[in-house]
């Protein structure tokens, strides 16, 4: 036994740091140092210094105000993690509206016993894709819930933006002729979670689109581009989100399967899992319906932003047969699209 | 993409039907075995240009379809027990039984996985050792190899926690079936690409010979496709009825020996009962006698005789290729993949699931 008493240790609890506890939702002391510590260091906005119960912003004209919110897995995945799906995913709902995005709240479920490490990871991630947005995370919770309740974490965001579209923005503005302009290829998202999750294995490196919209949409707007309606890609993929368009504007849309860009790496997973890359995830594209004569002008604008740098022009809306997405396929014979039907499940063979 | 863009190519696919349409002097009614082939036909069209007189129906060449109900019931009766680990392929996961599918069971509690290869299963038992872990092992010649590589690995490993729960089926044994039926009308075959690269052509030829069919090696892209009917109405005009392989990139006579040889070792030929058609003697492929101790049957106890099929549901003749999606009077109203009648509507490859999805409910029944 060492004898020295300098070096004798207390054997009394003194916590352990690696890890969220359940006192650390408790409102306590544990919850006011992982407030201190981990959460507003990372955030570092005067709004959370000030240690209100909620955060005063100052807007003017009309709001636009979305919520979300988020479990993956796993937490990590190449191009992104939860916190950026989080942060870039209320961020693109504000700029579906046409507003430019101005603040989020951050709502946090931690696992017990989900390592700080992670925590500090991922709201590291938040701040940066945040900066990266141009928005303010401004307020938040945080709540701890036992082990084997939660997916290490679940994030939720709602956010606030000043509309600066000209003109309303949604499915009921589309009108026949419209142009359903997509921002970039499909697919990626999901396919790179899916391999991810699932450790197929793939040599090649498939990365999430994961991205914020805003600063495309914005050019949009300030080109004077007539856009009738904006849709954000997400799950159900392409396929959901216009299926979604032509049921609510009581029109149809009619896609080219051609044009619609799928990366070649993206393209081949699909084939091999029996899946339908338009029904694939992104988080990262978005469509955009805009009167026939601004097409190509809207091309251009989202051609010059890098992360819609492979826009195309994919479709067009009709009036015959309401609510109808199809597809014209490389044999020039047209299919339906229809929404995917429960969760995507692999084929045997 | 390479191997794949080549195959979808707009002018040499019109070629090819019009080569088709000038070959054709009279009606003709082939049939495509493998559900791949079928939803490839439907997704891009492939049937719209091919001549009015020649059709194709719709095969049995869907493994999930023909599983007989009595196998879902029990991989749900076996997923259900406490310690036990149930690993399936994806497609499997929706397929009804009795009372509800395996994503019912896993929302009550089971411990369901899907996997994308069954050595991930023999991956699950090896890693959890403390419980019993079953894959639901179903397929054609396809899925039998790798099937049959999982038990393989799990005998080497000595894994004592791991076994299967077989249902596999063979494509021969069913077409002999399909001809068989005194209502047949089927005239020439295109034979299933990936079963044939597995088992060779071989054991076609006595089927061309006895029923005078036509039988051509397939594969699943829109030009493979065309190819196969062009070969087929050839032949059949021609009077000629033999085996011929246009796939010759995937397929060669004898097939893969080395997969032949691991399905012999540990399957061996069984009666096998196809939903929607009945028992077809040696069609299936159950585990021989020296890996019957991998048998979840024997672990679990056996499968149930299965009930009869009963209500609206004409599954039955659609896999015997003796009616279309669109003809039954329930589909895309009382039937849809969200709150299906019969499994050809849930399956990924099944018929009724590949008209809903890629000609929607009112242009199918104009097909």
């Amino acid at each position: 036994m060492d004898t020295d008493p300098a070096t004798w240790t207390c054997p009394a609890p003194v916590g352990d740091d690696d890890t969220v506890r359940l006192a650390h939702g408790g409102g306590g002391r544990a919850m006011a140092r992982l407030l201190d510590d981990v959460i507003r260091p990372a955030f570092a906005d005067a709004e959370l210094e000030r240690r209100h119960d909620g955060a005063v912003v100052p807007l003017d004209g009309p709001v636009a105000f979305t919520a979300d919110s988020y479990v993956v897995r796993p937490l990590f995945f190449p191009g992104g993690d939860i916190g950026t799906l989080a942060v870039n995913g209320t961020v693109n709902d504000l700029a579906m509206c046409g507003a430019r995005p101005v603040a989020l709240s951050v709502g946090l479920i931690l696992e017990e016993g989900l390592p700080l490490d992670t925590l500090r990871r991922v709201v590291a991630s938040m701040r940066a894709a945040a900066q990266v947005a141009g928005v303010r995370l401004v307020t938040g919770d945080t709540k701890v819930v036992d082990r084997g309740k939660a997916d290490g974490m679940f994030v939720s965001t709602a956010g606030i933006g000043r509309v600066v579209a000209p003109s309303p923005i949604g499915p009921e503005q589309v009108r026949p002729g419209d142009v359903v302009v997509l921002s970039g290829d499909v697919g990626r998202h999901g396919m790179a979670v899916m391999a991810a999750r699932e450790s197929l294995g793939f040599e090649s490196a498939l990365e999430s689109d994961c991205a914020p919209l805003a600063a495309p949409v914005m050019a949009l707007i300030e080109a004077g581009i007539d856009l009738h309606c904006l849709r954000d890609l997400t799950r159900g993929g392409l396929a959901s989100a216009a299926v979604e368009i032509a049921e609510a504007a009581g029109l149809s849309i009619v896609l080219d399967e051609v044009a619609i860009p799928v990366r070649e790496d993206v393209a081949a997973a699909c084939e091999l899992l029996g899946l339908d890359s338009l029904h694939v995830a992104n988080e990262g594209r978005f469509l955009a319906f805009v009167a026939p004569d601004d097409a190509e002008r809207a091309l251009a604008v989202l051609k010059a932003h890098p992360v819609s740098a492979d826009a195309a022009v994919i479709g067009k809306v009709a009036e015959e047969s309401p609510g109808r997405v199809s597809c014209i396929g490389p044999l020039g014979v047209a299919r339906v699209i229809d929404m995917l039907t429960g969760e995507q499940l692999p084929r045997i063979c | 993409m390479k191997f794949r863009d080549e195959y979808r190519d707009t002018a040499a696919a019109r070629r090819l039907a019009g080569a088709i349409a000038k070959a054709v002097t009279r009606p003709w009614t082939l049939m495509e075995v493998c559900g791949g082939q079928t939803h490839a036909i439907v997704r891009f069209g492939i049937d719209r240009l091919l001549p009015d007189g020649v059709s194709l129906v719709h095969g049995p060449g869907c493994p999930v379809c023909v599983t007989p109900v009595e196998y879902v019931d029990k991989a749900i009766e076996i997923a259900l027990r406490p310690g036990v680990t149930l690993c399936s392929f994806g497609d499997m996961l929706r397929v009804p039984g009795t009372n509800g599918d395996l994503l019912a069971a896993k929302a009550r509690g089971a411990d369901v996985r899907v996997v994308y290869s069954p050595l991930d299963a023999v991956a699950v038992a090896r890693d959890a050792p403390e419980r019993q872990v079953v894959f639901f092992a179903v397929g054609f010649e396809t899925t039998a190899p790798a099937n049959a590589m999982a038990a393989l690995w799990a005998r080497r490993e000595c894994l004592s926690n791991f076994s299967m729960l077989v249902s596999h089926v063979r494509v021969p044994p069913a077409m002999e079936a399909v001809l068989d039926a005194p209502e047949c009308r089927i005239q020439g075959f295109l034979a299933a690409g990936h079963v044939c690269t597995v088992m060779g052509f071989e054991e076609y030829e006595p089927i061309a010979r006895r029923f005078r069919v036509p039988i051509v090696v397939t594969g699943f892209e829109p030009l493979d496709i065309l190819e196969g009917v062009y070969l087929c109405v050839r032949q059949l005009e021609a009077g000629k009825a033999k085996v011929e392989n246009p796939y010759a990139r995937s397929v060669r006579r004898e097939g893969n020996r080395a997969a032949q040889a691991a399905m012999r070792e540990v399957f061996t030929l069984v009666p096998r009962r196809w939903r929607g058609i009945g028992d077809i003697p040696e069609s299936g492929l159950g585990l021989a006698p020296a890996y019957a101790d991998l048998d979840a049957e024997a672990r679990f106890g056996p499968v149930a005789a299965g009930p009869e099929a009963a209500g609206e549901c004409i599954s039955g003749l659609v896999l015997r290729g003796e009616r279309k999606p669109p003809e039954c009077p329930a589909f895309g109203t009382r039937c849809t993949p969200e709150r299906p009648l019969g499994v050809t509507m849930v399956s990924s490859e099944g018929a009724c699931a590949a008209y809903y999805r890629y000609r929607g409910v009112a242009a199918a029944a104009g097909a």
